[in-house]
């Protein structure tokens, strides 16, 4: 709940498995983001609860949570706040205790994984958009989270910027919750998708079935791009 | 043009760009209290110290024609030094038909050149160090994290600042307004409040990306990864010569006035 009254989330239901992909689908406004910030803790929800892992989210437990579930927010800027991508990527697992060599190994295997490592020392104004997401990836995915929480991974990302982070997100075999309203990329990358609209979950299943039925997509203000059609993968 | 390329910056490979950083902070700040401790009424020592800037400039590879419309910076403040001489009292000397005070020359005097040394000597590690270089250099010489994190920041954020500014004045030379810099007073008095709300929002979405990844408001030091590595005791030595020669020059200078 917002301060004023705004209710942005309303009843949310939501269970995940281990190494599930889904996709959180919604028009803009529907609390996408807002859930997003509560799964590891940034925000608290008014009533109800969250365990990831069997683990209540609570004061306590806070800071483990946070290393477990890993968030990509949408622009990168506000991600990679350091001049260095290097020093971006281990800010994480720096505050989770790791120190020296550690540090160091956990950073480059990091940006390994993303295709970075020849622009470690870079700063993140220079890189290319679709770089940047990379790096945004780099400084989440070096805190080796469970579950990877991204937040409109496409958004402003030429073509192949995009298919090469698919690739990059398909190699990974975290619990995956992608945050868009970019259906074909949902489609790529996920088995099931949850639809979102005025802080509830509106419709559950496996992403063939919600994509395929036009209706449901329509009456939440979601749609195919021209000339796109779903088929059973 | 690497991280942290800065307007004073001169990319090169010299001997001077290769010494740690937190070296050459200690050297120019011993370096200009030396030429600040100075007496001014004399002439031979700003002499010397003046050689030992340009001797850097040479090893450094700066040349002249690069480094002087650079210290125009200074500009501003010399014309209090203008003043002096007409303002002071006490004894006064005949200039070409001027009354001047002498007491205001030589105060006038002081402030243009140990201005001027200072913006020089200044000019000098800024033009060799990388705004990248600061951080771990600063938290070398145990400035407290709080403040090399603001320092991170500020590196971090004036560029994306910058391209907003000039993404809104595009948008507003776009709609028609004047390209000239009086008539978008208006406007830019505006701008700046919404600049101001972007980046208020921003920055709450930097601590919330921060929180995420596990901030709990101790900031680790960050600074020093992928940082070159500490100053060995032997470049103590070679890089503090410049400012050991100017103490012994200001030692000098006092004992013979």
């Amino acid at each position: 709940m917002y301060p004023d009254g705004h209710v942005a989330l309303d009843g949310i239901d939501l269970e995940i498995a281990a190494g599930e992909r889904v996709a959180v689908l919604g028009p803009n406004g529907a609390g996408k983001t807002t859930l997003m910030l509560h799964l590891n803790g940034v925000l608290t929800a008014t009533t109800g609860s969250i365990q990831i892992s069997g683990i209540p989210l609570d004061r306590k437990s806070l800071h483990d949570i946070r290393r477990r579930v890993g968030l990509v927010f949408q622009d990168p800027d506000d991600q990679l706040f350091v001049p260095t991508v290097a020093q971006d990527v281990a800010f994480g697992p720096a505050n989770f205790g790791l120190r020296g060599e550690e540090l160091a190994a956990r950073v480059a295997n990091a940006l390994a994984v993303v295709s970075l490592t020849g622009d470690a020392e870079r700063s993140p104004t220079h890189l290319s958009a679709g770089q940047r997401r990379r790096a945004a990836l780099a400084t989440v995915l070096a805190c080796q989270p469970d579950i990877l929480v991204l937040d409109e991974p496409s958004a402003n990302l030429d073509p192949v910027a995009r298919r090469e982070l698919a690739e990059t997100l398909a190699g990974l075999d975290a619990t995956m919750l992608i945050v868009t309203h970019d259906l074909p990329y949902a489609a790529q990358l996920c088995d099931r998708a949850v639809i979102m609209d005025g802080g509830v979950i509106v419709a559950d299943g496996a992403i063939t079935d919600i994509l395929s039925d036009s209706e449901l997509l329509a009456a939440h203000r979601l749609e195919l791009p021209w000339g796109f059609s779903v088929q059973g993968r | 043009m690497g991280a942290g390329a800065h307007p004073l910056y001169r990319h090169d490979e010299s001997a001077v760009h290769r010494t740690p950083a937190e070296v050459k902070i200690v050297c120019l700040l011993v370096f200009v209290l030396a030429v600040v401790a100075t007496p001014r009424e004399m002439f031979w020592p700003f002499a010397i110290y003046a050689a030992i800037i340009v001797a850097t400039w040479r090893l450094a590879r700066i040349p002249l024609r690069w480094v002087l419309p650079r210290m125009l910076i200074e500009a501003p403040f010399l014309v209090l030094a203008v003043l002096l001489p007409f303002a002071e009292g006490g004894q006064r000397i005949e200039v070409a038909g001027l009354q001047l005070s002498v007491t205001g020359l030589w105060a006038a005097w002081g402030i243009v050149i140990k201005g001027t040394l200072g913006v020089a000597a200044a000019l000098t590690l800024a033009a060799t160090t990388s705004a990248t270089e600061l951080p771990a250099a600063l938290s070398r010489l145990a400035v407290p994290a709080v403040v090399t994190s603001v320092l991170v920041l500020m590196i971090r954020y004036i560029d994306l600042l910058a391209a907003e500014v000039s993404r809104m004045r595009m948008a507003r030379i776009a709609r028609g307004d004047s390209p000239r810099a009086l008539h978008q007073a208006r406007a830019i008095a505006t701008g700046i409040g919404a600049l101001f709300l972007r980046s208020y929002e921003r920055g709450e979405r930097v601590y919330a990306a921060m929180l995420s990844r596990g901030f709990d408001g101790k900031a680790p030091d960050l600074a020093v990864i992928g940082a070159p590595p500490r100053a060995a005791a032997s470049q103590w030595v070679v890089a503090m010569l410049p400012a050991a020669v100017a103490v012994a020059v200001s030692v000098a200078a006092w004992v013979t006035l």
